[in-house]
């Protein structure tokens, strides 16, 4: 491996690294060592202590700075002739547009969000530079409970290699990605059901409501604020008066949304034929006296050291994040928390959003969700559990970031190397604890497992040309859904301008003038079916990025929504969209977009998946929420290789290698000395 | 939940990887401490590992002096002069590893380690030897072996763009999760000696042909009396000759030991950082499973090739050491 040719691809590449996270620190570290010589690096975070136990290049003195500066200076200490520059950037500001993309010979991506990832994937075949893409996935927020102490559940950490070269081997949007879960407005306001829709309710809607933007449009009140009431004063029930103290104020807030709304909900019959009903919740019954007892506790808070700034829990007593609280804890919790926004952090009010590093709203948040979680009847949870489900933590090891580190630059070696015919080893699913299944699979061998990849989807609307076709009612719809729901949301543009034949609908850009920007504001308020160049069903539509250089074609067809209160009983999406009307609760935003496939609702990043066993551990563990029937894995098995360009057959044998039946890996060895040779070029 | 709880600090420090294996692993961890001898670059990467995990202490045994090739794959080592100069290997790791995480004790320890007793060993959890032939190995597995505790051995060896993890874990019990229930199971090891010493013609037709080829190449050494990695080119007819002996000995096919895969072993003196990465990261999982009881552990040799991409577990034992289960336990919640 350590030839002369490799070594010279090596010293004579410049490689741009985006995210210098998990695996980033690690990725860094192994280029150098490996002799790479010429290294960008874009990472718009700065450390936290929460980094430290595996992002190895940052010490507990780095908390607060630029990931990508500290990671340059700790390498340069072992690798003093590097040339590394430090980028402390969001990778989708247009800096780095598709001229900046081509002065790279790969780009290699540690991150951890899917909108980025898009993003690169983008870039990359637009500059026509090779990526590789990798990524651990941890568990999700859903099923944390699941792995909680059980580290064996396989499934649990697992990472993915894989080269992605345009024209050559699919892009990373060729295959659905997992996307966040979404919930249905109403389950999350009137008829949570799970402990995950209590925290969405207290991040999204009542912390947003206490503390975030006031103009920001919120349900929070929506079904309780029903004609009867003042809609003014439904409105004022979230401000402090002027005379109201803030134990008063807590309480006052308290009582209307765990006690009031639930009553209000209640009286709504039609809603709890079917389901447990809801128990209101007063503060009067659990603090009498508890109260006065509080307030002397207050000055506690400020004897804090860098783990927990401003806590309720410090100044409550509570020590271990492990523990679940009581109700009379939560209610404390909860009272404490909102006090102590108003007297230490006066400034934010009005301008936060939910941070999980951010432990008096994670203190917030927890409570408030375990009170309306005990309301419901809904198990509660710990604060280390909520803050996993409200930040969607994925979990994190050093181990498994060394190795994806390590696979990632073998395959950047390859990818320099231009032995682009040759992938054998493009794509490295591995399975750190593959013998989790050990009493079944006791014959499997592989922790590391090399896998053919793919060519590209011709479907796929970003690296082929096929239009999309969107389902949504012209009538109803307004341009602004079109744009947020489905041109940020789901295609993941930045910078979108819409166009209908040549007329212009809408654009995003600096150099706009007044009038422009007036028109296309007064657009976005308008329903489709009545824009100054009418969308109505058969229209296309012509979607550009122009930082992303991607342009795609979008086919509507008018669709009605069905009023899904009147269906709740049904589960079948089919018999629905076969009346042609969309069901609120599978497609909350009330469009259906095709072509675009959408993926099963897992936070992280392990949805390329492209075998067999993968697909198969993944049924095993998978919850109930995860049910999108067109995010359905592909078998290994399914899918046709038909590369047969470079005419060994080597398709076929590693095709097996995947299959679960274990004498196929008796094939797959027999010819171990063949590939051998195949691959000999590399050295 | 055993012992006492982890402090605030640590929930903070270790949050990500609590969620992966458990508040009490990590108790179990911090509790465990390790020794290391040889520090190559697969062997600074666990170090790494482990010490991010955070374990209680981690003894670093290395009395080489610091030269050019020790600091190629270590990034522990910073190719100063004024800062390595006059000091062991051991010595400049330490003080990396010590930034790593202060709640860690790294320490160093001199001499060599076939002439420490039973007390000295006594004090570790796990062993792990790099860069020593196979006499060294079986003397330190032995001597881990004999002790009244159980300790964790592993031997670890990259050469060129393969790795090599050697795994005795004596007899271990362990729990691990199976859709809803938790089983627990217990394996039984070989040690080094018993593993390289059952015949190869009872070995599965499919066996890693690396098996074979580090064995070739360890067996080389120890007769022409080289250190490990002692080999080059020039040494490439006898080592052939030794394989084609040792075949014939075994009643193996000398075709599955390519000589082209010998060849490369012998060329690549200098470790493949990527390849350290990864075989010290599976080993740093190897030992976190182990100390904490959870998941299956591997049993008992890995391999891991670039030119395939594979990485391959081969169970090198006499087949009445299998895998006993032992009894289903209680289902969880
Ligand atoms: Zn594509």
């Amino acid at each position: 491996m350590a030839s002369e040719g490799h070594l010279s691809a090596i010293k004579g590449a410049k490689v741009l690294m985006v995210g210098a996270g998990g695996i980033g620190c690690e990725l860094l570290k192994t280029l150098a060592l490996s002799g790479f010589q010429d290294i960008h690096i874009i990472d718009m975070d700065t450390i936290e202590v929460s980094n430290l136990n595996r992002q190895f290049l940052f010490r507990q003195s780095h908390v607060g700075q630029s990931k990508a500066k500290v990671a340059r200076d700790a390498v340069l200490n072992f690798r003093p002739g590097m040339s590394i520059t430090p980028h402390h950037a969001n990778v989708k500001d247009p800096e780095f547009n598709v001229e900046f993309f081509k002065q790279f010979n790969v780009v290699l991506n540690g991150l951890d969000n899917l909108d980025a990832r898009r993003h690169v994937n983008r870039l990359c075949l637009a500059a026509d530079v090779p990526l590789v893409e990798s990524g651990t996935t941890g568990f999700l927020g859903q099923v944390i409970k699941m792995i909680f102490s059980l580290w064996q559940q396989s499934i649990s950490l697992k990472g993915q290699v894989t080269v992605h070269i345009k024209g050559k081997t699919e892009c990373y949007e060729c295959q659905p990605k997992p996307a966040p879960k979404t919930y249905p407005v109403c389950t999350i306001t009137s008829t949570p059901s799970k402990f995950v829709h209590c925290i969405v309710w207290a991040k999204d809607l009542l912390f947003a409501k206490l503390f975030g933007d006031k103009n920001q449009e919120n349900d929070l009140n929506v079904r309780s604020s029903d004609a009867t009431n003042s809609s003014e004063q439904a409105k004022d029930v979230f401000e402090r008066r002027k005379d109201e103290d803030f134990g008063q104020y807590g309480r006052r807030i308290y009582d209307h949304v765990f006690g009031y709304n639930i009553e209000l909900a209640l009286s709504n019959e039609e809603t709890w034929n079917k389901r447990k009903r809801p128990r209101p919740i007063y503060s009067k019954d659990f603090l009498s006296e508890e109260l006065n007892h509080q307030n002397g506790n207050v000055d506690n808070s400020c004897l804090t050291d860098a783990f927990s700034s401003v806590s309720a829990m410090a100044s409550l007593g509570l020590k271990n994040p492990q523990d679940k609280w009581s109700l009379l804890e939560s209610t404390r919790v909860f009272l404490e928390a909102l006090k102590q926004f108003f007297l230490k952090r006066e400034k934010e009010i009005g301008n936060l959003s939910f941070d999980k590093d951010d432990q008096l709203a994670v203190e917030f948040v927890t409570a408030a969700a375990n009170i309306r979680a005990a309301s419901f009847g809904i198990p509660l949870h710990s604060l280390f559990e909520a803050k996993g489900i409200a930040g969607n933590i994925v979990h994190a090891v050093a181990t498994t970031n060394a190795i994806i580190a390590g696979l990632i630059v073998i395959e950047a070696i390859k990818v320099l190397q231009k032995d682009t015919d040759n992938y054998r080893c493009g794509s490295i699913p591995f399975y750190l604890f593959r013998m989790t299944y050990c009493l079944e699979h006791v014959s499997r061998k592989m922790l590391l497992m090399p896998v053919e990849p793919y060519e590209p989807n011709k479907a796929c609307y970003v690296c082929s040309e096929t239009p999309l076709l969107l389902e949504i009612n012209t009538y109803r719809s307004k341009l602004r859904d079109f744009v947020e729901k489905i041109v940020k949301a789901k295609l993941g543009m930045n910078f979108p301008l819409i166009m209908h034949g040549s007329n212009l609908l809408y654009e995003v850009g600096d150099d706009l003038d007044d009038d422009m920007v007036a028109n296309y504001a007064a657009n976005l308020e308008k329903v489709l079916s009545e824009l100054p160049s009418p969308v109505n069903s058969g229209t296309m539509l012509t979607v550009e990025d122009l930082q992303q250089e991607l342009v795609c074609s979008i086919n509507i067809k008018h669709r009605m929504l069905l009023n899904f209160h009147s269906f709740q009983g049904w589960e079948n999406v089919h018999s629905l969209t076969n009346l042609d009307e969309f069901d609120e609760e599978k497609e909350p935003d009330g469009m259906v977009l095709t072509g675009w496939t959408q993926a099963p609702a897992v936070v992280g990043n392990g949805g390329s998946t492209s075998n067999a066993r993968q697909a198969e551990a993944e049924k095993d563990t998978e919850v109930d929420e995860i049910s999108e029937p067109s995010g359905k894995k592909r078998k290994l098995s399914e899918v046709d290789i038909p590369n047969a360009a470079d005419g060994t057959g080597n398709h076929k044998e590693v095709k097996e290698l995947d299959d679960d039946d274990d004498d196929d890996d008796l094939v797959m060895l027999d010819d171990l000395d063949s590939v051998t040779n195949k691959k000999k070029r590399l050295q | 939940m055993d012992g006492e709880e982890l402090t605030e600090q640590e929930t903070a420090l270790y949050d990500r990887q609590i969620r992966v294996w458990g508040a009490d692993a990590q108790r179990r961890l911090s509790k465990s401490h390790i020794l290391v001898y040889g520090m190559k670059g697969a062997v600074a990467e666990f170090c790494k590992n482990i010490v991010l995990a955070g374990v209680g202490s981690l003894t670093l045994v290395d009395d080489r002096l610091v030269t050019e090739e020790a600091f190629s794959a270590n990034f522990l080592i910073p190719p100063n002069e004024n800062v390595y100069s006059g000091k062991t290997i051991a010595e400049v790791c330490c003080n990396s590893l010590k930034e790593f995480n202060p709640m860690v004790r790294v320490l160093v320890e001199k001499g060599d380690l076939s002439s420490f007793g039973g007390e000295f060993y006594d004090k570790f959890d796990v062993v792990v030897v790099s860069c020593c032939s196979v006499a060294k190995k079986n003397l330190i597995n032995e001597k881990c072996r004999k002790l009244s505790k159980r300790v964790a051995f592993y031997t670890v060896d990259c050469r060129d763009s393969c790795g090599e993890i050697f795994v005795d874990l004596q007899n271990h019990k362990y729990s691990k999760q199976k859709l809803e229930e938790t089983v627990e199971c217990q394996l039984q090891y070989p040690s080094f000696e018993e593993a390289i010493s059952v015949p190869w013609k009872v070995l599965p037709r499919k066996t890693s042909k690396l098996y074979f080829a580090m064995r070739v190449i360890e067996q080389f050494e120890e007769a022409e009396g080289r250190g490990v990695g002692e080999i080059s080119v020039p040494d490439l007819p006898g080592v052939l000759k030794l394989k084609k002996e040792i075949c014939e000995a075994n009643s193996l096919n000398a075709s599955r030991i390519p000589d082209t895969l010998l060849e490369r072993l012998i060329m690549g003196a200098r470790e493949f950082p990527p390849v350290c990465a990864i075989i010290g990261g599976i080993l740093g999982q190897e030992v976190i499973k182990a100390l904490s009881g959870k998941g299956d552990p591997l049993k008992n040799f890995f391999f891991f090739d670039v030119m395939d991409g594979k990485g391959i577990v081969e169970d090198i034992s006499n087949t009445e050491t299998g895998r006993v289960a032992v009894s289903r336990g209680l289902t969880l919640e």
